[in-house]
């Protein structure tokens, strides 16, 4: 009963029922520094994660 | 959440701006403010010539998808640093610049630095000892001498950069640390033309890195989403993930300081400035380019330099 967060080659699995900020936070990822898309649809901050979601993060910051 | 104008769902959420919006309506936001920024600042005008520096990166093909949609005349000019890192990052981040630019019927300039100097930005930075192990500085100065030279040779009004808010906080933040005063009164917007520098602009100033993220995926715009390999680690991107967290805490806070910074610099009440700065630029003695240095240019030095070590070297 879990949804799964990916971040470029690491994979997070929380609780489903949480908020997607809330969810973020757990797992040390800044929420400034990501857009959260789950089948390729952006989502926001208190979009609720759903038992089996997998929510794709695009990490934002670029640049040397 | 719902978007602040329709109802809808939203898809971006400006906490900065207190503004929701859906996809479409956020489609439609970025470039009116982006023509509003235009405007503030007063970057160009319609009838002008714009060459915008594309990378392949989502901020400056945003840029360049803004400026088009907006019916600026704006141009593309990439620049080949010869970048490979293990991932081929220089080839394909044109190969994605070209795609672009072919899609939406763009006219694109291509420079390669390995043939028109010899060498690929690596080699050059090995050679010339410049910037301690990692090829940045070469290539930060290479940029900046190439896309002046391409501005001025083919009669660009304007240079226009896909810098976004971030990437400002960040390097004002890095200047503030150090009270690097001349770097300060530098920092702007609009950088005029002066004495063979070609007029500068960052139209995307005032925007999140964040926000040119969203947009590039609500517009379906392919950028190049893997890193310069020599960007890990580097000081801007620990700059930005500082003022990220700060911004998570704080909505609204990097659009400020860097808001706050532009008035108190336009007030004067900052710093005073030197006139006598500009006075000491001439031009160097190869390229013709402004320069302080005694009689070539650093970017020159570096070549010349190279081609010392490497005598294969054959410039074109």
């Amino acid at each position: 009963m879990t949804a799964k967060l990916i971040l470029r080659d690491k994979e997070y699995e929380v609780k489903h029922g949480m908020a997607l900020l809330d969810a973020l936070k757990k797992c040390g990822v800044v929420p400034e520094s990501v857009i959260a898309t789950r089948e390729g649809e952006m989502i926001l901050d208190d979009e609720i994660l759903k038992d089996g979601d997998e929510v794709k993060l695009i990490a934002v910051i670029s640049g040397g | 959440m719902k978007c602040k104008k329709c109802g809808e769902k939203a898809s971006v959420n400006m906490r900065q701006h207190k503004l929701a919006l859906c996809k479409e309506h956020y489609l439609e936001w970025m470039p009116e403010q982006t023509e509003r920024f235009i405007k503030k600042y007063e970057m160009f005008a319609r009838h002008e010539k714009i060459l915008v520096a594309v990378s392949g990166g989502k901020d400056s093909l945003g840029l360049w998808d803004i400026l088009t949609r907006l019916g600026y005349h704006a141009d593309g000019l990439y620049l080949g640093l010869g970048i490979n890192g293990g991932i081929n990052y220089s080839h394909e981040s044109q190969r994605l610049t070209e795609k672009f630019a072919n899609q939406h019927g763009l006219k694109l300039h291509i420079v390669d630095i390995e043939k028109e100097y010899g060498q690929p930005i690596p080699v050059l930075s090995e050679i010339s000892h410049r910037g301690h192990g990692k090829p940045c500085a070469v290539c930060g100065l290479a940029k900046r001498h190439e896309m002046n030279r391409i501005a001025r040779d083919l009669g660009y009004d304007v240079l226009a950069t896909g810098h976004n808010l971030d990437d400002e906080a960040a390097v004002l933040f890095g200047n503030t640390l150090s009270w690097s005063a001349d770097f300060l009164l530098r920092q702007s917007p609009v950088l005029a033309s002066t004495g063979g520098l070609a007029r500068k602009v960052k139209p995307l100033c005032r925007f999140y890195e964040r926000e040119m993220t969203a947009y590039c995926l609500a517009r379906g715009i392919e950028y190049i989403y893997e890193e310069c390999p020599f960007a890990e680690g580097s000081q801007s991107i620990y700059y930005k993930e500082l003022l990220n967290k700060l911004e998570t805490d704080r909505p609204g806070a990097k659009l400020t300081f860097y808001l706050r910074f532009l008035e108190a610099r336009k007030s004067g009440g900052l710093f005073v400035e030197k006139d006598s700065k500009q006075a000491h630029l001439h031009p160097c003695a190869k390229c013709g380019q402004p320069t302080s240095a005694p009689e070539l240019c650093s970017f020159c030095r570096t070549i010349e330099k190279a081609k010392e070590v490497m005598p294969t070297v054959t410039p074109t």
